[in-house]
C-alpha cells in the first residue's frame, strides 16, 4: 500500500515537474526572442550589416520568382562583367526557411513584408536552439541541466552577436540545426532506434543547406564514433546511430546545389567513409565474437583482423590515391586555415583580411561567454561521472569547438553551445550537491526518504532535476550505471533506501558551506545575466548600417549609408556599374540595385585584385583600369570627419596586398614608410598619390582648415590636390560615403598638356587615339 | 623442418574447425534473420558488381554511379539495422517490437529512396 502511494506521489510530481519545466522552456524561448529584440528597439527594424542585405535579396527573390527561378537565378548585378550562379552558389537553408515562413503567413492572410521576416528569422530560431539545446542536454544529463543549458543558451552574448533582429545570416538557423542534428544523434545512439536516425539524417540535410559548418558535424562525429571504438564502447546502437547517418547524410548532402558532389570528393567528408568502414569491420568483429564460443574466437581474431585490416589498407591507399589526385589535395582553403592556423594568413590574404577569420583575444573569450569560461572545466568533470557514450560526446564537442574558436574568432559561434551545455551540467550538478546537503542537515526530517524529502528547495531548478529523471530510470537501455536511478527504483523497498541514505550522507557537504555556496551560485548567475543584457544591449545591437554615437551634446545618428545607396538608386542610370572595395557589393546591390564589380562573396581572387590594384594605383591608372570594366561610378567610405574608424583607408593595406598578389607590379612597401602604415606628411609618395587617398581626402581640408584625420588622429599629408580622371559628385552628410564619377575621355585630354598625353601607356588610351582630335580640343 | 609445417597444418585445422563452427552457430540463427543476411548479401554483391563495372567502364555519369552504389550501401546498412534490432539475443533491444523495428526500417529506406530517385535523371 505504502509503494503504491509513494508511486502515486512520483508520478503526481512528475506530471508537476513536466507540466513545470514545460512553462520554463516557453519562457526561455521567449527570452532568447526577446533579448535579441534590443536592435530593433534601439534603431529600427532593418536588415544589418554585409552578408545579411544579400540574404535579404535572394529572399526577395525567391518570394518575387519562386523556387525553380531561384534554383536558375544568374545574377548580372554583380561581379560584372562575370555575373554570378546564384542558385548553385548559395547554402540556401536560410533564405528557403524564410521564404517558407513569408509564404505560411501570406497563406494564412497574416500580410507581413520579406523585410519583417528576414528581420525577426534569427530571433525566432534562437527559441528553438535554446529547446534544442535542452533537449541535447537532457538525453546528456537529465533534465535539470538541460534546462540550466537552455536558460544559459538563449542569452549567451557569442549567439547574441550573430542573432539579434536583423542579423539575417546563415548563422541564424545553422546554430539550430547543428544543435539539434547532436541531439538526434545522442537520441539516436541512446535508443538505437532507426527512425531517429533518419531524422538524424534530415536534421543533418537541413545543416548542409544553412551553413558550410556542417562539416564539422560530418568531422566530429566520426571523431567521437572513432573514440568510442577505441574505448571499447561500441556497441550495435553507436552502429545504428553512425551507418545509416553517413550513407543518407552524403546522399542528401549531394543534393544541396553548393555542395554537390563534393560531398564525396573533397577530403572534409573523407573521414566520415573512413569511419564508417572501421565501424563495418568493428560490427563484423562483434558479431563474430557474439556467435563463436572464447576459444574460436581467439582463433577467428586472427584471421578476421586480418583480412578486415588488409581490406582497410586497400580501401586507405584508395582514399590516398584520390586525394593526391584531386587538384588542391581535397581541401578548401577555410578549412585548411582550421588545420593549420598560420595556412590564410601566409597563402590567401583574402580570407585573412576577414576580420572574424582571425583569432580571438582573450578578453573576447570573457566577452563572448563570460562566466561559462569558468563553469566548463567543472562541466567536463561533472561529465566524466559517470561517462556515457552521450557525455563523451559532449566532451569531444568541446574540446574541438575550443580549438577552433581559438583559430578563428567566427567560431566562437560553435564554441558557444558547447560551453552552455557544459556548464548547465557543472551547475545543475552544482545545486543538486548543495541542496542535498541542505536538505540531509533540515531538522526533523532525516527519517524520510531521501527523494521525498524538501523538494522545494530554494531553486526552481532543483525539483525539476529530480523529477523527471524518474521516467529515464525505465530506459535501462542507456547501460549508464547511474546511482540516482538505482535509488529510486529501490525505494519502496526499506534497507536499500537505508543503505542508499548511508552512501548519500557520504557525500553531505556542511549546511552553512552549502548556503554559502548555492548563494554565491546564484550570484554568479545574476552576474552573466546581466552581462548578456548589457551585451544584447549595448555591444551587439548595433546593425552597422545606421550608427550613433553619444557625445556631450546629445546623440548622433550617422545615416550615411543608406543616403549614398538612395542617391546612387535615385541619381544614376539603372546599368551604371558602381565600383568599390568587396564589402560594400552586396549592400549596393541590395539597396542601391546598382551593378557592382565584386561583392563579399569572394568567389574570384583575381576580380578583387583587380579592384584592389586601381585603388592602389594613381589616377590615372585607376581610371584606365575602372573604365576597361565600364566602370561609371566608385564609392569610398570614409571616416576620417567623424571617427568611424572600420573605412577604406584602414582596409587600404589589405587592397594593396591582395593587389599585389595577383599584378606584381603594386608592392606593399611603397605604401610603407619604415614598416609604419602613416597618411600624414611622412607617407609615402606613392601613398599620397594612390586613388584611395586622394578620393578619401579630396576636399577634406575644407572641412576644418587643417585636414585632421579623426580616425588616424594626425594631419593628412597632401592637402589641397586636384582630381583630374574623377569628379565628386556625391558625399553624404558626414563624409562617410562619397561618391565619385568617371569623367569621359574627352575631359582628361583638354585637362591634359601633349606632354603627358604622350607619356599614357596603356591599352585602352592607345585603343582611343582616334577620338582624341576631338572638337572640344 | 617440421615446425613449419605442423603449424601450417594447424592453422589448416583451426581454420577447418573455425568454419566449422561458424557454420553450426550460424544453422542456429532464425529463418527470418537468415533471409535479412541474404537481403544483405544480395545487396553488397550488386554494389560489388558495380564497383567493379565503374572500374571497367568509367563513372562517367557520376550521379548514375553515385545513387547506384549508395543505394546498395544503404540498403545493406538499413538491412543490417533492422537484423541488429529483430535479433532475440540483443539485450539492448528487447522492449522494442519487431513491428517497430520494421516500420523505422521502412521510414528509412523510403527517404533513402525518395533522394535517390533525385539522383536518376
Amino acid at each position: 500500500m505504502e509503494a503504491s502511494e509513494t508511486s502515486n506521489g512520483t508520478t503526481l510530481r512528475n506530471a508537476f515537474g513536466n507540466v513545470l519545466s514545460f512553462f520554463i522552456l516557453v519562457l526561455i524561448g521567449v527570452l532568447a526572442f526577446s533579448i535579441r529584440l534590443f536592435s530593433v528597439i534601439k534603431y529600427e527594424s532593418v536588415i544589418h550589416e554585409f552578408d545579411p542585405y544579400f540574404n535579404y535579396r535572394v529572399t526577395q527573390f525567391l518570394t518575387k520568382n519562386g523556387i525553380y527561378d531561384f534554383w536558375n537565378w544568374f545574377d548580372d548585378r554583380t561581379w560584372y562583367p562575370l555575373g554570378r550562379v546564384i542558385g548553385g552558389t548559395v547554402y540556401p537553408g536560410l533564405t528557403l526557411t524564410a521564404g517558407t515562413l513569408w509564404w505560411l503567413l501570406n497563406s494564412l492572410n497574416i500580410p507581413l513584408s520579406v523585410e519583417t521576416i528576414c528581420v525577426f528569422t534569427a530571433p525566432i530560431f534562437s527559441a528553438f536552439t535554446s529547446w534544442a539545446t535542452y533537449l541535447l542536454t537532457r538525453e546528456v544529463k537529465g533534465s535539470g541541466a538541460g534546462l540550466t543549458a537552455a536558460a544559459l543558451i538563449a542569452m549567451v552574448p557569442s549567439y547574441i552577436s550573430r542573432s539579434v533582429a536583423g542579423s539575417y545570416d546563415n548563422e541564424a538557423v545553422a546554430i539550430f540545426a547543428l544543435i539539434f542534428t547532436f541531439y538526434l544523434y545522442i537520441k539516436t545512439l541512446n535508443t538505437g532506434s532507426l527512425f531517429y536516425a533518419t531524422f538524424n539524417a534530415l536534421a543533418y540535410f537541413y545543416m548542409v543547406c544553412s551553413w558550410g559548418g556542417y562539416t564539422f558535424i560530418i568531422n566530429l562525429i566520426p571523431m567521437h564514433v572513432l573514440m568510442c571504438i577505441v574505448t571499447g564502447r561500441y556497441s550495435s546502437r553507436l552502429y545504428i546511430a553512425y551507418a545509416p547517418l553517413v550513407v543518407l547524410g552524403t546522399l542528401l548532402a549531394a543534393l544541396v546545389p553548393v555542395v554537390g558532389f563534393n560531398a564525396v570528393m573533397t577530403s572534409e567528408h573523407f573521414a566520415s567513409f573512413l569511419v564508417f568502414i572501421i565501424i563495418h569491420v568493428v560490427a563484423f568483429v562483434y558479431y563474430i565474437k557474439g556467435v563463436l564460443t572464447p576459444k574460436m574466437f581467439k582463433v577467428a581474431v586472427t584471421l578476421v583482423l586480418s583480412i578486415g585490416l588488409i581490406v582497410c589498407c586497400a580501401v586507405i591507399a584508395v582514399l590516398v590515391a584520390l586525394v593526391a589526385s584531386s587538384p588542391t589535395k581535397g581541401w578548401s582553403g577555410r578549412s585548411l586555415s582550421l588545420l593549420d592556423p598560420t595556412y590564410a594568413s601566409k597563402y590567401i590574404p583574402i580570407i585573412a583580411s576577414v576580420s572574424e577569420h582571425q583569432p580571438p583575444t582573450w578578453p573576447s573569450y570573457f566577452m563572448d561567454i563570460n562566466v561559462l569560461a569558468f563553469l566548463v572545466p567543472a562541466g567536463i568533470i561533472a561529465c566524466f561521472s559517470p561517462l556515457s557514450d552521450a557525455s563523451s560526446f559532449v566532451i569531444l564537442y568541446i574540446v574541438t569547438s575550443v580549438y577552433f574558436s581559438g583559430v578563428m574568432v567566427r567560431l566562437m559561434l560553435v564554441l558557444a553551445p558547447a560551453a552552455c551545455i557544459t556548464s548547465g551540467i557543472a551547475l545543475s550538478e552544482a545545486f543538486e550537491v548543495f541542496t542535498r546537503s541542505i536538505k540531509f542537515q533540515l531538522p526533523g526530517l532525516p527519517g524520510i526518504s531521501p527523494v521525498d524529502a524538501g523538494e522545494t528547495s530554494s531553486d526552481s531548478t532543483v525539483p525539476l532535476n529530480e523529477a523527471p529523471k524518474t521516467d529515464k530510470s525505465g530506459e535501462t537501455l542507456k547501460e549508464r550505471p547511474s546511482r540516482k536511478n538505482r535509488k529510486k527504483e529501490k525505494e519502496p523497498v526499506e534497507k536499500p533506501s537505508i543503505k542508499s541514505q548511508i552512501e548519500k550522507r557520504l557525500l553531505v557537504l556542511p549546511f552553512e558551506g552549502s548556503i554559502l555556496a548555492i548563494f554565491l551560485l546564484v550570484l554568479l548567475g545574476a552576474f552573466y545575466v546581466v552581462h548578456c543584457v548589457w551585451a544584447a544591449a549595448e555591444a551587439y545591437s548595433a546593425p552597422s548600417i545606421v550608427l550613433t554615437s553619444h557625445s556631450h551634446d546629445g546623440l548622433h545618428v550617422f545615416d550615411d549609408f543608406r543616403e549614398a545607396y538612395a542617391w546612387l538608386s535615385h541619381n544614376t542610370e539603372v546599368d551604371d556599374k558602381v565600383a568599390s572595395w568587396w564589402d560594400y557589393g552586396y549592400q549596393t546591390t541590395a539597396m542601391a540595385n546598382r551593378t557592382v564589380i565584386v561583392d563579399n562573396n569572394t568567389w574570384n581572387n583575381t576580380h578583387i585584385a583587380t579592384v584592389g590594384t586601381a585603388m592602389s594605383s594613381p589616377e590615372k591608372a585607376a581610371w584606365e583600369i575602372f573604365n576597361s570594366l565600364d566602370v561609371k561610378y566608385v564609392l569610398v567610405v570614409f571616416g576620417g570627419l567623424v571617427g568611424y574608424p572600420s573605412d577604406d583607408i584602414n582596409k587600404f593595406l589589405w587592397m594593396v596586398r591582395i593587389g599585389g598578389g595577383v599584378f606584381p607590379h603594386i608592392k606593399e612597401p611603397d605604401y610603407l614608410r619604415d614598416g609604419q602604415y602613416r597618411i600624414d606628411s611622412q607617407a609615402t609618395p606613392t601613398m599620397l598619390n594612390c586613388l584611395m587617398y586622394k578620393l578619401s581626402y579630396y576636399r577634406f581640408v575644407d572641412t576644418d582648415g587643417k585636414g585632421f584625420d579623426r580616425v588616424r588622429r594626425t594631419e593628412i599629408g597632401k592637402k589641397y590636390f586636384k582630381l583630374t580622371h574623377f569628379e565628386e559628385v556625391f558625399t553624404t552628410h558626414h563624409w562617410m560615403v562619397r561618391i565619385y564619377k568617371l569623367k569621359p575621355p574627352k575631359n582628361r585630354i583638354r585637362g591634359k598638356t601633349k606632354k603627358s598625353k604622350s607619356k599614357s601607356s596603356a591599352t585602352i588610351s592607345g585603343k582611343r587615339s582616334g577620338t582624341r582630335k576631338n572638337p572640344w580640343h | 623442418m617440421v615446425k613449419p609445417s605442423s603449424s601450417s597444418s594447424s592453422t589448416s585445422q583451426d581454420a577447418l574447425a573455425l568454419i566449422n563452427s561458424l557454420r553450426s552457430a550460424y544453422s542456429a540463427t532464425p529463418t527470418t534473420l537468415k533471409i535479412i543476411d541474404l537481403y544483405v548479401g544480395f545487396a553488397v554483391s550488386t554494389a560489388i558488381i558495380q564497383v567493379v563495372y565503374m572500374a571497367l567502364v568509367g563513372s562517367f555519369p557520376f550521379n548514375s554511379f553515385l545513387s547506384g552504389i549508395l543505394s546498395c550501401i544503404g540498403t545493406a546498412v538499413l538491412a543490417v539495422c533492422l537484423r541488429i534490432q529483430v535479433n532475440k539475443e540483443n539485450k539492448e533491444f528487447k522492449d522494442l517490437a519487431p513491428e517497430r523495428a520494421f516500420a523505422d526500417f521502412v521510414l528509412c529506406n523510403l527517404v533513402l529512396h525518395l533522394v535517390i530517385m533525385n539522383f536518376l535523371g
